[in-house]
């Protein structure tokens, strides 16, 4: 029976997992979430659309690790890369040394390499001007001497095996409590002089408009971070052209031109599309004209994604839950084991879960962002409904349910008559619970490219743009708020007269 | 109609019967009485099989309580407790009609079955269309009452009920239970603690202590040929109000 059940739940979850159908396959381009990722991802999308062919480009996706493992797993053809995070990073394990061993170590795993674009997008640590000039640092060696200076750098500089446990070693550098700071956060806090030192990349447009200054990486600590793009090895068969018109671009982006292009968007707020449709036309003598994008549809859009993640998580939550529910408060042996699976679901943090279900949600389909979203959404409404399924039941007074008894009603009619009707406001707070925290939750999704206000919001914290991130957060709010009294209304309808 | 032997029922390490035996007679109404924590509530939950013996048996009629013939034998029996125990949720007409609906007994025949009970019990036609939460508590009990009364059941089993009802309603609901128990002919178990209730409306009084019986017979046997010291005080007890000589109530 609860299989049957599970059978139900999962039916719902996964043909709603390939939104779009199968229309000829589209190609997958991912970018990580900063602007230079996502301009060169639009560089290739470009490309690729003047071959003919139909792009969907799930920009912005939060981490090397997800889109390596999502390049791998087939949920994406191609995304742009650096020599040195595969090298120090993917293949940690493995020493490399050379473009030749990483591309073998590429191939074992079906993903080819482009050849270098041409520039060295390494790290660099930098500081504001004046104070590094007060201080006297101009090498890394020289924070040594000042142990007092707040160092904050991103998440993925603090993971990097060559990120900041490493380079402490290497330089001996005294700095206590070093923690992760969201990226595009640590410009504002170096201007307001929150931090003294961050981790940036070479080509970052910001450098020279906040006045920063690189610190010399004295002792030769950062490997070479050449950019590259990396695509399913399966995609030289099927698009010899677009891919032969990718290695065209080999070399012709040298660090000049990359910063160039950073600035154009992150601080001529031109869209990554923009920039990117401008250096393709320049390049290849083409007309490539990047798509406007009308603010009013995009929301529509997006509330349409957000809601449908929302809805189809919470419907397969509500067929599950409630049976649990009633299953617990059933069998008391059952009881605390079905709480505390569903509990213990609840203390996965939301991103980790996010990344945690792409390998598995992957066996059921290619799409990468919308259905993990789903199925993490899903497994977070277990615990409001479930819980609250069973607290309703078990609580219903000792005389009610004798009365029910001593009628000769049989079971099944108790539980739908008596049992579930006395229970159903509180179980419909439990659902609306998870309702409201799902519309919130749901923006994270923008993490992996899931679409819904979690995308500008993301992309809102890269560009460091307010505007961005409210035209997904305020619509999110109203959401929460519309779901609310969505089900006030239902709560009328549902529960019974009597208890109202 | 009921016959118990040797019934004994524990509650975690508390005796709540102890080897009781008891023969309910047909048509007659039984009044089980005694002090609070006598075993007489216990003693008509194991009767309508809310919970089973320890030891000993129950046989009703023919038949012995078992997992497939529970909710047939319900079905002839009527139970009342103490609230009503009425479904908040459901209006006084599908409280009394609850009964029925799995059976799938027509439309017509159940509303014609309501009609009955209403004028059996003079509840008011307009209120049969409110929640509980809308009745008084003796509407409650009346409605409580036609619910049990629904399937016609050949034994009615009521607990305290009318345990919770101010004094006036409660003398004047006493009056109709009298009239309704005469009028019905069925076979009736009363629990209640109030000793001149019982006399009222039971033939045969059934007083119980420590969950074994201390003296069955009718309330004149009790009140004049006590075979028990305890009989005699808990009639004592209960009539000191009355007495004259006795001290004034406090």
């Amino acid at each position: 029976m609860l299989i049957l059940w599970l059978a139900l739940c999962l039916s719902l979850l996964l043909p709603g997992c390939s939104p779009a159908g199968d229309r000829g396959a589209p190609l997958r381009i991912g970018s990580k979430a900063f602007t230079e990722s996502v301009v060169l991802a639009e560089v290739a999308a470009h490309l690729a659309r003047e071959q003919g062919l139909e792009v969907e480009h799930s920009s912005g996706l939060g981490g090397t690790r997800l889109l390596f493992e999502g390049l791998r797993s087939g949920q994406i053809d191609l995304y742009p890369e650096y020599t040195g995070t595969l090298i120090e990073e993917i293949f940690s394990g493995e020493k490399l040394s050379g473009l030749p061993a990483l591309r073998r170590a590429l191939e074992r795993e079906g993903i080819r390499q482009g050849p270098p674009l041409g520039f060295n997008n390494t790290y660099v640590l930098g500081m504001q001007r004046e104070t590094a000039e007060r201080l006297g640092i101009t090498r890394i060696s020289d924070l040594r001497d000042h142990p007092e200076l707040v160092l904050r750098f991103s998440n993925e500089f603090m993971q990097r095996a060559d990120g900041w446990p490493a380079l402490s070693r290497r330089y001996q550098l005294p700095h206590r409590d070093v923690r992760g700071l969201e990226h595009a956060l640590a410009y504002e806090a170096l201007e307001n002089g929150s931090i003294q030192v961050t981790d940036l990349y070479a080509t970052d447009a910001k450098i020279e408009k906040l006045g920063l200054r690189r610190l010399e990486d004295d002792l030769g600590h950062f490997p070479r971070y050449d950019a590259v793009f990396l695509y399913r090895a399966e995609l030289s068969q099927a698009q010899p052209e677009f891919i032969s018109r990718l290695a065209e671009l080999g070399g012709r982006i040298d660090a000049a031109r990359m910063t160039g292009l950073n600035a154009r968007v992150e601080l001529d707020g031109q869209s990554e599309s923009r920039a990117a449709a401008a250096f393709v036309s320049a390049e290849f003598d083409t007309e490539t004209t990047a798509k406007r994008k009308n603010v009013a549809r995009q929301i529509l859009l997006r509330t349409v994604e957000h809601l449908r993640m929302v809805a189809v998580s919470l419907a397969a939550a509500v067929l599950l839950s409630i049976p649990l529910g009633i299953l617990a408060a059933r069998r008391r042996r059952l009881a605390h084991p079905i709480l505390g699976a569903v509990g213990v679901i609840q203390t996965i943090p939301a991103i980790a879960l996010l990344v945690l279900l792409i390998r598995p949600v992957s066996y059921f389909t290619d799409e990468l962002g919308y259905p993990q979203a789903v199925v993490a959404l899903f497994l977070y409404s277990l615990l409001p409904i479930v819980r609250n399924t069973y607290t309703a039941l078990v609580s219903i007074p000792p005389a009610l349910r004798e009365s029910a008894l001593a009628l000769g009603l049989p079971p099944g009619f108790r539980l739908l008559h008596i049992e579930l009707p006395l229970a159903s406001r509180t179980i419909l707070a439990g659902i609306k619970t998870a309702a409201v925290i799902n519309v919130g939750f749901a923006t994270l999704g923008g993490f992996i490219g899931a679409g819904g206000y979690g995308d500008p919001i993301f992309t809102g914290i890269r560009l460091n743009d307010y505007g961005t991130i409210l035209q997904g957060a305020l619509p999110a709010a109203a959401l929460a708020l519309l779901v609310q009294g969505l089900f006030e209304l239902l709560e009328r309808w549902i529960v019974p007269r009597g208890l109202r | 109609m009921f016959e118990l032997q040797d019934v004994t029922k524990r509650f975690d390490s508390t005796a709540a019967l102890t080897g009781l035996s008891l023969t309910i007679e047909p048509g007659r109404t039984t009044v089980l009485i005694g002090p609070s924590g006598c075993g007489k509530s216990t003693l008509l939950r194991l009767m309508i099989g809310l919970i089973v013996p320890d030891a000993g048996r129950i046989r009703f009629g023919d038949a012995e309580f078992s997992r497939r013939n529970v909710l047939e034998l319900r079905r002839k029996l009527g139970y009342v407790i103490q609230d009503g125990g009425l479904f908040p949720h459901l209006s006084a007409r599908d409280n009394i009609s609850l009964a029925a609906r799995p059976l799938r007994l027509g439309r017509d025949r159940i509303e014609r079955r309501i009609r009955e009970l209403i004028e059996l019990t003079r509840f008011p036609e307009d209120a049969l269309d409110r929640f509980p939460g809308q009745l008084s508590g003796g509407q409650c009990q009346r409605v409580s009452l036609m619910r049990a009364l629904m399937l016609d059941p050949e034994v009615l089993l009521l607990d305290e009920p009318l345990g919770s009802l101010d004094p006036m309603i409660r003398s004047q609901l006493q009056e109709e239970l009298r009239a309704i128990f005469r009028a019905l002919e069925k076979t009736v178990v009363l629990v209640t603690h109030d000793l001149s209730e019982a006399g009222y409306l039971g033939d045969t009084l059934v007083l119980l202590r420590d969950g074994r019986i201390v003296q069955t017979g009718t309330y004149q046997d009790l009140l004049h040929a006590p075979k028990d010291p305890f009989t005699s005080a808990f009639v004592r007890a209960q009539r000191r109000d009355l007495d004259p000589e006795g001290e004034a109530p406090c």
